[in-house]
């Protein structure tokens, strides 16, 4: 199909363009150069905006945990169904769920947004089967998983042991076979830790038996990452998430990235930075510290963060954090659950109510925004909500509306706690993001964080993942929020690998995107040796056998390979 | 030929280091398998004794059809049915168990599995309290106290000690059983009980009350009975500090505790008590599930529909009530008019009331194995059995998510569930589609 967008005004900052009034070309699902009108859909965007479609990098909407989050929960879901229907001749799935939504209305609600790709973040490689089994049976969008590290006894055995070169061997194959994208780590060590019932505070804490600390599974995996050369960087949950007074581990962490370079992107994301920004004593005085954590990011021009926004509304929180989500249902005293892996990790899932009325809430709304305020280039800024765990991913066009609109933030304030006025410093903050900004912080820095030429913009060779909102440059006025949610809330067009899906916010077509995933190859006798440890391992201490842990290419809707070759691994000091 | 690391499909052990000889299309050999698991690698592979080809009866005939023939008239059933019911799902894999999610909500009907005799309740408490839990490679390599409670492993799960629990080395359990403490609870001495270092006979349907007791204690109380529900006060404390005192200690359970009085009550309760102990030292809690598949069958409607069984797609969107929507409930009560049984044998197992109304509709049966419900069945349709002629996914009592695989070649024109299902629901689509149109073109004229 071809199609040719006309006259909207285009925001594409990968390629500096800037609400410039142009034509997009599209042709066999690319964005290609301008070809005659005739055979052609013409679609008149005058008036209207054009961007490359939204990317979300870090978004719990696949695997073990979440749909654990989706069975623990049967009242989240009764808040939020999509009915099923025919249309086009095509039978559109049912579902359910407000902060965990079942997989087909997912891929629909991005679509919805203008979004053309998520990716889950927390992939425990023994569960790794039941994430791809998930994202398989999300439509529309691309996908990708990133696999969990932080905690795997081979990891934390090569970075104790100094053999560096077999844990990036080790961690390639592991990419590999469980089709994951990126190396992801949480709360490094004190997911291992948990397995005695006991956690990790600070950096410097030697992990039980293993005699390794965070700091030096950070460190390496920052390394590994660059040896691999991988498209990613290392996506970083580190720890004490969620801690009053954790804001100091924060900058501490950002600053373990020092003397690593990448050309492309940054060698380090600090993701729901807002979970890791707080200051006080204890939860009655707890206050943002948005501001350190916002200057030590303009500081260090490697690492970004993605914010991890709270959006005040009650939620399930997920994470491979066990540990924390033990600390949490303790003080909320709501159902908990855990799941410890073997070897791997430990995820826990517990809901929480973030309400306006509490000071803690309240406080933690203003913290992420004033993050994304503060934090001068919005290339290392990316806009989440670690879906769900600060909020619905069905919420980001309000967490725009708020961003780019100064009146909207005042507005909410006022049925807040009072604590956000003398605990944070948000209502001093008078910033608002334009259209531009807005379109690095939801498609080109993600895009580019995540190492994908083809994604995240609308020149010549792109993917053709396109969004139109209706909204008018021209007659914007950010005191008229309402109309920016709403905008963004349905897209007047949604095109996902050139085929239109949504059309004035509902969805029209439905078809699978591509997941993402990498092949490292690296030198044979290292690989050999790293094969060695697994058959070892896998013998003993594994309850599956080795043969039956790789995961197939036909668990992938049209699988994408990002190769690597690296001839001799180069250990980096 | 000779195929290792075979996944054993008999219980949601998931055994997946079976060793399989074959010679002409079939199974000669069979090794590390136990006992029932071997039993049914040769049963699969003895056709003589399956029926091969599909059945309609029609006015008390049996007619032998061709596959497009039953799934035409499967598909009729289901299109001309108001509300079907949808059962079973539990002994075939994902890809099948998917099929069927779209089936059940494209023709508006429920959905629900065997969880729903089985550990339904355990899933009512799993989403009152939650459930701290492990991976079984987490119990091999760290437990010190292993608990079976209201379960008989030896019996339902042959390898579940050896392979996970009791008896194997673990990384930090080198020396395998002696480095652990095996503690059973049950009403009666049972097999499992008889090789513990340690049995308490808990009082017939007294489950909820010995939980509470643990409960009291461990949060300080002062027992002053000197028994309840049949254990002394001195075993009890001692319980208590054997949990408290462990270093990871895992509580398993299975249908003893599940169908005690208080069903879902108890379960609860025991989560509770192990929440209670993460507060004194790491302790975790598993359900003992049965059906090899039990386990991916809740997970599948769960992320496809938001719930783990009785779904309900009446309305148009799922809706879960058990209780309401469960197929036990809908039968009982006469609310479906045709159903779908699938890898299951309701008119054996099900109440009375509830076959009873079974019999009186139309329905369709999907099962490797003719059984009581086949029988009776408007359509019946065999296929593969999952994990010997065909490949699939299916997920542990744990949750660990297994590819399960093929070793041998189906009976001759017989398919897997997979396909049978999604040829029954692509069938529907189109009837329905028909309808759609049919409905559209006469609004025009109106
Ligand atoms: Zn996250």
């Amino acid at each position: 199909m071809k199609i040719i967008l006309k006259n909207g005004y285009v925001y594409d900052p990968i390629n500096n363009i800037n609400g410039e009034v142009m034509d997009i070309f599209i042709k066999d699902g690319k964005i290609v150069n301008e070809f005659r009108e005739k055979d052609a859909k013409v679609i008149d965007c005058k008036g209207k905006v054009v961007m490359p479609g939204a990317i979300d990098i870090h978004s719990h909407i696949a695997g073990g945990k979440v749909n654990t989050g989706r069975i623990l929960r049967p009242e989240d879901h009764r808040r939020f169904v999509i009915a099923r229907k025919f249309k086009n001749g095509k039978f559109f799935r049912s579902g359910a769920g407000f902060s965990v939504p079942s997989t087909r209305i997912t891929g629909y609600l991005y679509a919805k947004m203008g979004y053309t790709m998520a990716f889950t973040p927390a992939l425990p490689p023994l569960m790794a089967r039941h994430t791809h089994e998930e994202l398989s049976s999300i439509p529309i969008i691309d996908k990708g998983a990133l696999t969990l590290m932080g905690n795997n006894w081979f990891v934390m055995k090569y970075l104790k042991a100094g053999e560096i070169e077999k844990c990036a061997a080790f961690a390639a194959w592991l990419l590999k076979a469980v089709k994951g994208y990126a190396i992801k780590v949480v709360n490094p060590g004190g997911g291992e830790a948990w397995g005695w019932g006991k956690n990790v505070t600070s950096l410097e804490d030697r992990v039980p038996y293993f005699d390794i600390t965070p700091k030096e599974i950070i460190e390496g995996l920052m390394k590994v990452n660059e040896m691999l050369k991988l498209p990613h960087s290392e996506h970083l949950h580190t720890i004490n998430l969620g801690r009053v007074g954790n804001y100091e581990t924060t900058i501490k962490t950002m600053k373990l990235a020092r003397g690593l370079e990448n050309r492309d992107r940054h060698v380090l994301q600090i993701t729901h930075a807002q979970f890791h920004s707080y200051g006080g004593e204890s939860w009655k005085s707890f206050e943002s510290k948005a501001y350190e954590v916002a200057k030590a990011v303009n500081k260090m021009k490697n690492v970004a963060i993605d914010v991890g926004f709270v959006t005040l509304d009650p939620t399930t929180t997920m994470t491979a954090d066990g540990p924390m989500e033990y600390y949490l249902s303790s003080l909320t005293h709501l159902k908990w659950t855990n799941k410890d892996i073997e070897l791997e990790t430990a995820p826990g899932v517990t809901p929480y109510n973030y309400s306006p009325k509490s000071a803690v809430s309240s406080v933690q709304w203003a913290v992420g925004l004033e993050l994304a305020l503060l934090v001068e280039d919005p290339w290392r800024v990316m806009l989440t909500t670690d879906h769900p765990n600060g909020g619905p991913f069905i919420r980001y066009p309000r967490i725009i509306a708020w961003l780019m609109s100064r009146k909207y933030r005042e507005d909410f304030m006022k049925n807040m706690n009072k604590a956000v006025e003398k605990r944070a410093i948000i209502s001093s903050l008078d910033r608002e993001y334009d259209l531009y900004e807005i379109a690095i912080i939801t498609r080109a820095s993600q895009a580019r964080a995540l190492g994908l030429k083809e994604k995240g913009h609308l020149g010549v060779g792109a993917d053709a993942d396109v969004a139109v909102y209706d909204i008018n440059p021209e007659e914007l006025n950010t005191a008229e929020y309402e109309k920016i949610e709403r905008a963004f809330s349905n897209a007047y067009l949604t095109i996902k690998s050139g085929e239109i899906v949504v059309k004035e916010g509902e969805v029209v077509n439905e078809f699978y995107g591509k997941t993402y995933y990498v092949d490292v190859e690296v030198e044979e006798e290292l690989m050999q040796e790293v094969e060695r440890d697994l058959d070892y391992y896998f013998k003993r201490y594994y309850s599956v056998n080795l043969a039956n842990y790789p995961v197939s290419l036909d668990y992938l809707t049209n699988p994408t390979k990002i190769e690597r070759k690296i001839e001799r691994v180069k250990v980096i000091k | 030929m000779h195929y290792t690391d075979v996944v054993c499909t008999f219980c949601g052990t998931l055994c997946d280091d079976i060793e399989v000889t074959v010679e002409d299309n079939r199974i000669i050999d069979i090794r590390h398998a136990c006992r029932v698991g071997a039993s049914k690698f040769f049963k699969a592979s003895d056709i003589k004794h399956r029926r091969t080809k599909p059945i309609i009866r029609e006015n008390g005939r049996e007619i032998e059809v061709s596959l497009e023939e039953a799934v035409e008239k499967a598909s009729e059933i289901l299109a001309d049915a108001y509300r079907p019911l949808l059962y079973g799902w539990s002994s075939t894999t994902c890809e099948a168990i998917k099929y069927g999610v779209f089936l059940t909500d494209l023709v508006g009907g429920i959905m629900d599995n065997t969880a729903t005799v089985c550990h339904g309740p355990s899933v009512l408490a799993f989403q009152e309290v939650g459930y701290p839990s492990c991976t079984l490679g987490e119990v091999k390599n760290r437990a010190d106290l292993i608990i079976y409670w209201g379960s008989n492993p030896l019996h339902a799960h042959p390898r579940h000690l050896s392979r996970y629990s009791f008896y194997p080395r673990g990384f930090f359990r080198e020396r395998g059983m002696q480095d652990r403490e095996l503690i059973v609870i049950d009403v009666r001495r049972t097999d499992t009980a008889k090789i513990a270092n340690k049995f308490i006979k808990v009082e017939q349907g007294k489950d909820y009350e010995l939980v509470s007791a643990l409960r009291y204690v461990l949060n300080g109380g002062v027992l002053k009975k000197d028994y309840v529900a049949g254990v002394s006060r001195e075993e009890i404390y001692e319980l208590v500090d054997k949990m408290k005192s462990c270093s990871f200690g895992v509580l398993f359970f299975g249908m003893g505790l599940t169908q005690s009085s208080g069903k879902h009550r108890t379960i609860d309760n025991a989560i509770s008590l192990v929440r209670d102990l993460n507060r004194f030292t790491k302790f975790n809690i598993m359900m003992m599930r049965g059906h090899y598949n039990v386990t991916g069958s809740n997970e599948v409607l769960a992320w496809e529909t938001g719930y783990p069984y009785a779904v309900d797609f009446s309305r148009g969107y799922p809706r879960y009530n058990p209780g309401e929507t469960s197929a036990v409930d809908v039968l009982v009560r006469g609310e479906v008019d045709a159903a779908l049984i699938i890898a299951s044998d309701p008119v054996s197992h099900f109440p009375k009331e509830a076959v009873k109304h079974l019999l009186r509709i139309p329905y369709i049966s999907i099962d490797a194995f003719y059984n009581a419900t086949s029988m009776f069945a408007k359509v019946y349709i065999p296929t593969a059995v999952a994990g010997i002629e065909c490949e699939g996914t299916a997920y542990r009592m744990d949750g660990v998510p297994i590819r399960v695989r093929k070793i041998i070649e189906p009976p001759e024109g017989v398919l897997s569930d997979e396909e049978v299902v999604r040829m029954i629901y692509e069938k529907t689509m189109e009837k329905i589609k028909e309808r759609i149109e049919e409905e559209a073109a006469e609004k025009v004229i109106v």
